[in-house]
């Protein structure tokens, strides 16, 4: 078992014809992900490596191949429409992998989701996607590092994501999803969402989750872990190091007002009786610790 | 991006909000000339991106021009937590007989816009909300929508009793919400908005921070941008598409992903160095880059060790090392530099490492250790 993605998710890659958008369609479809249509405005009647069928609008290829995900890698500036567009072709769940789209487009986009009657999950901007390993991988993550199991893992970030799974195979512990939720201050899938799928989901027996600096999304994850979970999480947090103001990277991750610290995440995350990784190697053991407790 | 508080007031005045006119000045003898157009009591504001200006001396009242001369000479020069004033605003002295607040941000768990305002003007809100959070008033503003009217009531009747400065503040509050959302901005704030001695409802400090991602439709507000408010090698970093941010250690970190390069920090620390710097180098190999960000990391003399962590994911790692490569053949470092490279053909990445003065590394945990240390023995 896995979440929000497994063999039966009929992809469609938005922007598929682009220089990012071509190469990871490449590395999806060799991955074994079904990779069902591709969307560029204007190059609709062609195909991508003579297998994948090109159409104009997300709405034609959801018509003719019957895709129920998308993935984007569609320039900043028209990220926040071409979410609109999946949303609106009956897609159910988009996965939005740019980066640098402006928070304003994101927070209208992100209160439209929430006002349609047919539910639309998004996840993302700024992520790296999503990985069931042996399933199927939509986004931008190396299939190589994961393996199959039954941990789950839920990361704001990109490359710090792949260290922890990395870590978490090469200590024989498989994955059951890798999800990246992604580094903006307004995101379409969050921690406790994730942790909400991971808990139900019968596959997956306990849950890395990383964290960092900016927001309150952490504090709120351990909130609900302590009152709604049974199965053990255990987190790390980036960014004790950042000093206050300045965005480390990432648009959310930044110390504002003196709230989203580092020290304010671990200790709300060590209250809810969640333990927290020092550093990102740690997680294995951690992880072993507790599924050896339950 | 930050802007000045003079800039701020600007784009405040093109939306219909008053605020108290003044003059920027480069100089002292500028300042005096404007103090003497006024030809009554000034204050003289440093023109700084930080908060805090007051307490730390920078803003001062001169009660004739020669003394708003003396004053400006005191504040042009003067150090605001790391960032040297180069322009102070002098504006005419205004009566005060109330000070509130306005502000217009993100709030992020709730993803609305929220508006807060409160009576108690003049200090940082931060401070408001932590000791006496009942002072503020809230509204979150559905985005679909846009700032309602019942809204609007609900915030100036909770500033101001008096039927006419209730009116003009709901006036502000509109045009407040104007300025956020067509500029893209993360902030929007009046701090403090006044009562004149007229009873007039007046902005006496402005500030803005707009959302860099929508810097792009806005060139007419990216042409704000001060370059002297930034360390020149943030400059740098910014112009060579880097995310950068200055520390004070001495290892010069270059990471791949913004979230490992603050792990990556976080280590270093824990194992006892300090970092120079945060730069998530990105996932290219491309060498121009790579150059870049050693020079901006080893621009301030202060670096004595160099670490590279790269997660190489689908980038091929023996790409990268040679990106490494090319790059240190092109410029002369004479620096210990630990090199942690993981993912596709990191075997063949690190034997590319031997026989060069690259020290290869196959963790992050090992490649910190040893960077940490070669540091050590450098200083």
């Amino acid at each position: 078992m896995a979440i929000l993605i497994d063999e039966k998710t009929m992809l469609v890659v938005q922007g598929i014809t682009g220089r990012d958008g071509s190469f990871h369609a490449k590395q999806m479809i060799a991955y074994g992900t079904k990779v069902v249509a591709g969307v560029t405005p204007g190059k609709g009647g062609t195909s991508f490596e003579e297998k994948v069928p090109i159409f104009d609008s997300v709405r034609q290829a959801v018509e003719k191949t019957g895709a129920n995900t998308s993935v984007l890698y569609v320039p900043a500036p028209f990220a926040a429409d071409s979410v609109l567009e999946a949303a609106a072709a009956g897609i159910s769940f988009v996965v939005c992998i740019t980066e640098g789209v402006p928070v304003g487009d994101m927070v209208r986009v992100a209160n439209h989701l929430r006002t349609l009657e047919r539910p639309v999950r998004l996840l993302g901007p700024n992520c790296p996607g999503l990985l069931s390993p042996g399933k199927s991988k939509v986004g931008i993550m190396p299939g190589h590092i994961a393996q199959e199991g039954r941990i789950g893992v839920v990361s704001r970030s990109g490359t710090l994501t792949y260290e922890v799974v990395y870590a978490l195979t090469q200590a024989g512990l498989g994955q059951s999803t890798c999800v990246g939720i992604g580094g903006d201050p307004v995101i379409g899938t969050r921690f406790i969402d994730c942790l909400e799928m991971f808990e139900k989901d019968p596959g997956t027996d306990a849950i890395a989750m990383v964290g960092e600096i900016g927001g309150t999304d952490e504090e709120e994850a351990a909130r609900y872990v302590k009152e709604k979970m049974k199965k053990p999480v255990v987190g790390f947090i980036a960014g004790q190091s950042a000093p206050p103001g300045k965005r480390m990277g990432h648009a959310g991750a930044i110390v504002s007002g003196g709230t989203g610290t580092a020290a304010e995440k671990i200790a709300a995350l060590e209250k809810a009786g969640i333990r927290v990784a020092k550093i990102p190697a740690e997680i294995p053991e951690l992880v072993k610790a507790a599924l050896a407790k339950r | 991006m930050k802007i000045h508080e003079y800039q701020a007031a600007d784009i405040f005045k093109k939306y219909g909000i008053p605020t108290n006119p003044g003059k920027v000045a480069a100089t002292s003898a500028e300042a005096e000339s404007a103090a003497r157009d006024f030809a009554r009591t000034v204050v003289v504001k440093a023109q700084v991106h930080v908060g805090g200006r007051g307490k730390a001396g920078g803003v001062k009242l001169a009660k004739t021009a020669a003394e708003a001369k003396e004053v400006a000479e005191k504040i042009l020069g003067m150090n605001i937590k790391g960032i040297t004033v180069k322009k102070v605003l002098v504006a005419g002295g205004i009566e005060i007989k109330k000070e509130a607040y306005v502000g217009i941000t993100l709030d992020r768990a709730r993803q609305k816009p929220v508006i807060m305002v409160s009576a108690a003007g003049g200090v940082e809100i931060e401070e408001v909300a932590a000791k006496t959070p009942e002072k503020i008033v809230k509204a979150w503003v559905d985005p679909l929508l846009g700032l309602c009217d019942y809204q609007v009531r609900d915030l100036a009747g909770a500033l101001f009793s008096d039927p006419a400065q209730k009116k003009e503040t709901a006036a502000i509050l509109k045009a407040l919400w104007r300025v956020y959302t067509e500029c893209d901005c993360s902030l929007a704030e009046i701090n403090p908005l006044v009562v004149d001695g007229a009873g007039k409802v007046l902005a006496l400090d402005s500030k803005i921070i707009f959302d860099d991602n929508a810097l792009f439709r806005h060139p007419d507000l990216e042409a704000l941008r001060d370059a002297n408010e930034e360390e020149p090698s943030e400059t740098a970093a910014r112009e060579a598409n880097l995310s950068y941010v200055p520390l004070d250690g001495e290892i010069g970190c270059l990471v791949n992903g913004a979230g490992l390069a603050m792990a990556t920090l976080d280590v270093v620390k824990l194992y006892g160095g300090n970092p120079a710097n945060f730069l998530d180098v990105g996932g290219s190999s491309d060498p121009k880059k790579v150059v870049n960000a050693l020079k901006i990391i080893t621009g301030s003399g202060k670096v004595k060790a160099i670490l590279f962590n790269i997660f190489g994911g689908i980038t091929r790692c023996d790409d990268i090392a040679q990106g490494i490569l090319t790059a240190l053949s092109q410029m002369k470092l004479d620096l210990p530099i630990v090199v942690r490279l993981t993912g596709t053909n990191e075997e063949k990445a690190r034997e590319m490492l031997k026989g060069t003065k690259l020290i290869p590394a196959a963790t992050m945990v090992e490649a910190v250790e040893r960077v940490v240390e070669e540091a050590k023995k450098k200083s």
